[in-house]
């Protein structure tokens, strides 16, 4: 035996060096970081899905940019829920299939600080790079050019709203066969708010003026959603394990 | 304070004794007081000067529309009593509450369709009410489709009892969130409820049509959740007692 | 080192209709290796999943120190590690890189003694292949790395030699003998027989 593995022997009165809540949450993103990276192929798909959404709209409503400018705030929103939705399937499928989330219920750190944890990179791979995509569809759609800069705000925040939201229901539907519609039924009345706020503010950045009082509205929801979205998820993974 | 009661609500033979000698009481009031309610709708109370007798149909929607909204917040209550104090009893009430509050919901937006009508000269407009009624369906069914989508009776009801809390937190956003975008587009809106303004002959049917209404949500609870009780505690050892009797 | 022992009292567990748990109860101090035994569908599993707190007991309860593990049940997992029937490492990842995220999360421990538990548990060779490409055996011998680095009092092992050939379930023997010589407790649940010193091991049979 090593001197190293000698170590490990007698390791066990040593008093273990334990990670703090805060080393978890970080080694919890960096792991899924590092995961998503080693595929990038599904990284992508959100954002196709995404891109082929808004392209469907001038081709069956029409190639006018007028009118389509008066739709594009919607068609926007909506692309983007549901681009939003399809990634939220996988965000804790694959850690529930391999047993990771047992563990992480079983580490002795908080799960709903886990949860959250999961829940920002989920954003940071899926929500921020739609907010980034945003722009161009939008400028496809007819936005004018100043307000494209707005158009990544609000669609950041409203992802921000929309992942955590999500989480809740991706908790609640693990380990159902092909639960995508199901996900899909439980969070998008529960997404409306934010379709609604969002599409205004987005439209009101289209024609320039002031998107202040939405752009608060849906920051609340954001804010109301980082509270209280992890615990409900916790409390969904928890059921999942019984 | 003597949680005796609490406790006892937990037991479901006590519990199914309890809905089954409660329920020709409400069955009966419900009958009457539905009885007294059409009659004051539809004889007592005057036309609306605007809409006619179309109007009368409000005493059929807004005991609809108030009792989908009043059952799904029973539903949360009880869902949330079975999560903390892990009571299937709980449970029970609030699976059988959710197929009669979507009743309700379907039933407010046929009704409200119905009132519209003749107003709007289309069957549907997307009036903040009614879009918040059809928004509340849809919670409905999520909740139905999850609970029949888990195979493990306890993990069903505990999945579905986490929906329905984070459901009815929801709610208010949700109602709040449509009204808000209604009042920006100026669609048409004719649901108003005017509560004071109502003279006492048109008010007194409604409140008597809501009392109606709920009696009859009780009696059709406590003949589900009976149901529901036998269905869950069918190989306990009590069951073939009471079933002789 | 604390007096740790574990007890279970009286636990009451439905599946459904199924009455998996029917009033089982066991007491273990520490430096002892409860063996459940039982055949397939017997509640195994269910019985250690419940000593975790994963499942829910309806009536009886857990005590670890002779205190009930609910009232404080983060405390209480903090001084176990429950590995399933399936060892829980990401296909994607290497086992190094696996094992240096299911220990980070709980236990600072640098590369260097990651890469002597491998080269301890003979898995060194898979160091740096993703676990996907690893047989069923190299997995639990990662596995079992991850055991000895996570230094936890109580160890819940569900069918802990699967897999294992000879040489791998010597391995496991040793492993829970010096966990054992450390105070600490092992409940392990395999229809196996366990290679444990008799006089340091106990037995609870499950019927179905």
């Amino acid at each position: 035996m090593s001197s190293h593995a000698a170590t490990i022997a007698a390791a066990g009165h040593i008093a273990p060096g334990t990670a703090g809540a805060a080393d978890a949450g970080r080694l919890v993103l960096l792991r899924d970081l590092k995961l998503a990276f080693r595929r990038p192929g599904q990284l992508i798909q959100p954002l196709a899905f995404f891109a082929i959404v808004t392209t469907l709209f001038p081709l069956a409503v029409s190639p006018e940019l007028s009118r389509l400018r008066a739709v594009a705030p919607g068609v926007l929103w909506v692309a983007a829920l549901l681009a939003s939705l399809l990634a939220l399937e996988s965000l804790f499928r694959d850690d529930a299939y391999d047993g990771t989330l047992e563990q992480y219920a079983l580490s002795g750190q908080p799960l709903t600080w886990l949860v959250f944890a999961k829940t920002a990179t989920h954003w940071l791979l899926t929500g921020l790079p739609l907010a980034l995509l945003a722009p161009l569809a939008a400028l496809s759609l007819g936005a004018p050019p100043q307000s494209l800069g707005a158009i990544v705000i609000c669609v950041g925040v409203g992802t921000v709203a929309l992942s955590l939201i999500g989480s809740v229901g991706a908790a609640l539907t693990l380990g159902i066969r092909r639960s995508g519609v199901l996900l899909a039924l439980l969070t998008l009345p529960l997404s409306l708010p934010v379709l609604i706020f969002g599409a205004r503010a987005t439209e009101l950045a289209m024609r320039g003026e002031s998107f202040v009082a939405p752009l608060e509205l849906l920051g609340a929801l954001a804010v109301l959603g980082v509270t209280l979205a992890p615990l409900a998820a916790a409390a969904g993974v928890r059921i999942s394990l019984e | 304070m003597n949680w005796r009661w609490f406790h006892r609500l937990g037991s479901p033979p006590y519990v199914y004794a309890l809905a089954r000698r409660l329920t020709p009481w409400f069955g009966w009031l419900s009958g009457l007081s539905m009885l007294a309610g059409l009659y004051g709708a539809l004889l007592v109370a005057p036309a609306d000067y605007q809409q006619g007798e179309g109007f009368r149909i409000i005493y059929v929607h807004a005991p609809t529309a108030w009792m989908s909204l009043m059952v799904y917040t029973t539903m949360a209550a009880a869902a949330a009593v079975g999560l903390i104090w892990r009571m299937k009893v709980a449970h029970a009430v609030a699976a059988s509450c959710a197929p009669v509050g979507a009743s309700f919901t379907f039933a407010a937006l046929a009704t409200g369709s119905l009132y519209g009508a003749p107003m709007w000269g289309t069957w549907w407009q997307w009036d903040p009410r009614l879009t918040s009624e059809l928004i509340l369906l849809f919670l409905y069914l999520g909740y139905m489709g999850l609970r029949g989508s888990i195979d493990d009776p306890q993990r069903a009801d505990r999945a579905s009892a986490v929906l329905a809390v984070v459901g009815v937190v929801n709610v208010p956003i949700i109602h709040y969130s449509v009204t808000w975008w209604n009042s920006l587009h100026q669609a048409p809106t004719v649901m108003r409820f005017g509560k004071p303004a109502m003279p006492g002959s048109m008010l007194a049917p409604l409140l008597i049509m809501l009392l109606a209404f709920t009696l009859f949500f009780a009696a059709l609870l406590l003949v589900r959740l009976r149901a529901e009780i036998l269905n869950r505690e069918r190989t306990a050892s009590w069951i073939p007692e009471v079933l002789k009797s | 080192m604390p007096h740790e022992s574990l007890e279970a009292e009286n636990l009451h567990l439905w599946r459904g209709e199924q009455h998996v748990l029917n009033g089982v109860g066991f007491a273990l101090p520490r430096g002892t290796c409860l063996h459940v035994a039982g055949a397939n569908g017997s509640g195994k599993t269910t019985l250690l999943r419940t000593v975790c707190g994963l499942l829910y007991a309806e009536s009886g309860r857990v005590l670890w120190d002779g205190q009930d593990v609910q009232a404080d049940l983060a405390a209480f997992h903090s001084r176990l590690i429950y590995i399933g029937h399936e060892p829980p490492l990401k296909p994607d990842l290497s086992a190094l890189e696996n094992l240096s995220y299911w220990v980070g999360v709980r236990r600072r421990v640098g590369r260097a003694l990651l890469g002597a538990a491998l080269e301890r548990v003979g898995a060194i060779a898979c160091a740096d292949r993703p676990v996907r490409t690893l047989s069923a055996g190299q997995k639990r011998r990662v596995a079992l790395a991850a055991l000895s680095l996570l230094a936890a009092p109580l160890w819940l092992l569900d069918e802990p030699t699967t897999n294992l050939d000879s040489e791998g379930q010597g391995l496991v023997g040793t492993l829970i003998e010096e966990q054992l010589a450390r105070g600490g407790l092992v409940l392990a649940a395999t229809h196996q027989e366990l290679p444990v010193a008799r006089e340091r091991l106990r037995r609870l049979e499950l019927a179905a």
